[in-house]
Parts: structure tokens; C-alpha cells; sequence
């Protein structure tokens, strides 16, 4: 009888699943740094803990604390929000950037059409993000929409606590001129997402 | 009226669906037809029956699980627990232990060249070609009784929701909702029996777009780059219990690979 409890809950304790502790254990054991991609970027902040406990799901609570959280690391420059269209065509296009493959130091892309439509002559979308096209039809392009649309991308967990969408700026992938041109991609009347 | 209006509207759009099914389906026959996977399977038996290392010794008495040199339905039972390793292995892990124990290599030489390149493919690609290759049609049952396989299974599961890294990813994060795709290809749920079946049915798998034969460690290494981690290590514990995981995701599926991909 003792013996059949000892069993229970030993087996109990190796079924058990793992923690995120644990997983975050088992990954410095089995990665190893390799280019840019140290490994600090093991240990999950406070935000990826969460959202990983909960699948995504924070209480309402809970989240709305973590976005307050978030919304103070985005730093927004003074001035006109809106950069050039033209030049955000590519930053949209271009995947590369923070990975062990690139080129530390080398100009990052936002991966925006990995998971966005944005401009109608770019077919090859993804659908991970909702489509952009038309956005700032839609919307208008006031200081409020350009301040929210660089916050998004600067970090888009500030307006959703765990959003699969990186935190483009907050990371350091993207620099402040290039978040400033994709607003203007995004709002834009003459950009082609609103014509 | 309205009735009859909405089946010609029914029927005058079920044949373009159809014919782009159609389409769809004579892509994927024409790539399979071009593929040089057999090239691959042909290369991985010389290699499997080529004395090397210091040992001078084939790996024809490699046990993946089944007995030694039993190559029939064996890739079909991986990953699972080896006794005489004393841990879960997947396929390459298993490989790889033979070329050390078997034909005395070092761990240093046997995986000097993981993943090959499309003018030199590497020795595991062929390798996990051939022994692939002798599971056609079995059914995907990875190891599910030792409590190790039961581990394995549970921290795969937990690595696969688990988000980390530059860009906060888990492979949910893209493989976690119906009907996403990333640009134009598709990503399967393959946290979803459903979904996870077709796609692990048929890896490893020969992939047009890089003309080169790829393998799950090297499928597994490429989402963790682009998820912006730092490298898995080959055949690490981690990497294979995603594989468990993955692989018991799909269990019963009839294996029907090595595949040929976009």
C-alpha cells in the first residue's frame, strides 16, 4: 500500500510537465551561441513567461499590465511621425536581421509581408497579421493614428500583451527612421497601401 | 428562385475550384515525378554498406530499434528510448551513435558536415533517405511506454509553446492557427494530429527550392535560426523531444515519405 502510494507519486513527479524553468534549463544545455544570436536570448523576460503559462491567454488583469509595462519601454521621437514611403517598400520586403545568419551590424529588414498584405502589387503576402491594405484609408493619418501605428511597431505588445508580433524596436532590430518610414507606408495618402 | 439562383452560383464556382485542385494536385505529382529522391535513398545504401572509420565497419548492424541491420519499419518506431545509450533517440541521434560505436569515429569527425549544401550532401541526408526510404506504408508509432519516452514527449510538447528569443517566438507562433501562411507557404498546426499527419508522414524530404534532401534535425535547426534563438545542438535532448513530440502528434499516420517539398 505504501509502496503503491511511493509509486504513484513518483511517477507522478517524472510525468510531470516540465516548467517554463525547466525548458529555459534544457535549451543552455542544448543550444550553443552561434553570430549574433547569443545566448542571452535564453532566458525569457517576465512577458514571454507569462504568455508561455498561460498560451497566450493572461487574465484580463494580467494583461493589461503587462501592456502599461510595454507601453513605457516605447521611446517616441519628437516631431513628425511619418517618414518616407518610398523607402519603407523595402524595409517591408527585406526578412533579414537578428538572426545567426546575418551579418552583425548589417541594416535589418521588418519581415512585415511575411505575415502582412500591405502594398497590392506585392501578392506574395502572409496571413499570420491582418492585411494592411488600406489602412490609413480607412483609418486617417492624424498625430493619434501615427503615434499608435509607431508604438505597434516599435512594440506591439504595449496594445496586445502577448501578440505573436515582435517587438521591432524595443528588440533593436528596426531604428527609429525606419519605424517612421513604415508609418508612412501604413498612412500615407500618396503610399500605394492607400491609393 | 433563390434556391436555384445559388446552385448555379454553386455550381458555376465548383469547377474552378475543382480545376485549381486539379492544378494544385498535377504540381505536386509533376514535383514528386522530378524529384531525385531515389538518387538519395541509392546514394544512403552505399554509404550504409561501406566500411569506415577506424573500426573499418559497415553500419549494416546499426540496431535503430528493431534488432541490428533491421531496417523495415524501423523509421516509422523513432524517436524511442535505446537502452544501451540510455536515452530517446530520433533517427539522426541513432545514426550517429552507431557511426561512434560501431565504426569507432569520433563525435567530432561524424558531424563535422550536418547539413550539406546542394553541390555536397551530407551523410546523414542519405543515410536518413535510405532508412526512411524502408518505411513506406507502416504506420508512425514513435516509442510511448518507457517513462523516458514519456519524458521526452512532455518537454517537446513544452518546447513547442515555449517563447523565447529576439522576436518572442515559439513554433506556435507560427505553426499554432488554421490556414496561416507565412508569404506563400503554408503552415500546418502541428500541435493538431489533423494537420501534423501529412507533413511528418512525409519527412525527411527532398526540397525543390534548395534542390538538396533534408532531414528533421536540420528542419528543426532552421526554424530555430529564423526564430532568432541561438543554435540547437545536434542531437541534444531538446531537438530530439520536439521530434517525439512531433512525431507521436502524428502517430498513426501511414508513412509515406521520403517526400519531396516546394
Amino acid at each position: 500500500m505504501k509502496r503503491a502510494f511511493l509509486l504513484m507519486v513518483f511517477s507522478g513527479f517524472v510525468f510531470a510537465e516540465p516548467t517554463a524553468r525547466d525548458v529555459t534549463e534544457a535549451m543552455k544545455r542544448d543550444f550553443h551561441p552561434r553570430g549574433q544570436a547569443k545566448m542571452d536570448r535564453v532566458p525569457q523576460d517576465g512577458l514571454q513567461r507569462i504568455c508561455t503559462d498561460t498560451r497566450d491567454k493572461p487574465p484580463a488583469a494580467l494583461a493589461k499590465q503587462i501592456e502599461a509595462d510595454q507601453m513605457r519601454t516605447i521611446v517616441f521621437p519628437t516631431g513628425s511621425l511619418m517618414g518616407d514611403w518610398k523607402r519603407a517598400e523595402k524595409v517591408a520586403q527585406d526578412g533579414r536581421g537578428s538572426m545567426w545568419s546575418d551579418k552583425p551590424g548589417a541594416p535589418a529588414g521588418g519581415s512585415c509581408y511575411n505575415c502582412h498584405q500591405i502594398s497590392p502589387q506585392e501578392t506574395s503576402y502572409g496571413t499570420l497579421g491582418p492585411s494592411l491594405l488600406g489602412f490609413g484609408k480607412k483609418r486617417g493619418n492624424g498625430p493619434e493614428m501615427q503615434k499608435y501605428v509607431y508604438g505597434k511597431i516599435y512594440n506591439a505588445k504595449a496594445y496586445n500583451a502577448c501578440s505573436q508580433m515582435p517587438r521591432l524596436g524595443y528588440a533593436g532590430t528596426l531604428t527609429e527612421e525606419q519605424i517612421k518610414d513604415l508609418v508612412a507606408l501604413l498612412l500615407d495618402p500618396a503610399s500605394p497601401v492607400n491609393r | 428562385m433563390r434556391r436555384a439562383l445559388a446552385c448555379a452560383a454553386v455550381l458555376m464556382v465548383a469547377p474552378a475550384l475543382a480545376q485549381q485542385k486539379n492544378q494544385f494536385a498535377d504540381y505536386q505529382r509533376m514535383t514528386a515525378e522530378g524529384s531525385p529522391v531515389e538518387l538519395f535513398e541509392l546514394g544512403g545504401e552505399e554509404l550504409w554498406k561501406k566500411p569506415q572509420g577506424p573500426k573499418n565497419a559497415s553500419l549494416e548492424k546499426c540496431d535503430l530499434g528493431k534488432g541490428p541491420g533491421i531496417l523495415k519499419g524501423a523509421y516509422a518506431a523513432l524517436p524511442r528510448y535505446f537502452k544501451d545509450a540510455g536515452r530517446v533517440m530520433d533517427l539522426e541521434t541513432r545514426l550517429l551513435h552507431c557511426m561512434m560505436t560501431l565504426q569507432g569515429r569520433s563525435r567530432e569527425e561524424a558531424t563535422k558536415q550536418l547539413f550539406g549544401n546542394a553541390d555536397r550532401p551530407s551523410e546523414m541526408e542519405y543515410l536518413s533517405a535510405y532508412v526512411a526510404g524502408h518505411s513506406r506504408g507502416a504506420k508512425m508509432a514513435p516509442g510511448a511506454s518507457h517513462p523516458k519516452e514519456k519524458e521526452s514527449y512532455q518537454l517537446g510538447k513544452a518546447l513547442f509553446f515555449h517563447r523565447a528569443g529576439a522576436w518572442d517566438f515559439s513554433c506556435a507562433s507560427c505553426h499554432g492557427a488554421q490556414d496561416k501562411r507565412i508569404r506563400m507557404s503554408a503552415l500546418p498546426v502541428l500541435s493538431a494530429p489533423k494537420f501534423a499527419r501529412p507533413l511528418i508522414a512525409t519527412w525527411p524530404a527532398y526540397r525543390v527550392s534548395n534542390s538538396q534532401f533534408k532531414t528533421m534535425q536540420w528542419r528543426l535547426n532552421d526554424c530555430y535560426r529564423q526564430m532568432r534563438m541561438p543554435e540547437p545542438n545536434f542531437a541534444s535532448d531538446s531537438m530530439v523531444a520536439l521530434n517525439m513530440f512531433l512525431a507521436t502528434t502524428a502517430k498513426g499516420a501511414e508513412y509515406r515519405g521520403p517526400g519531396t517539398k516546394r
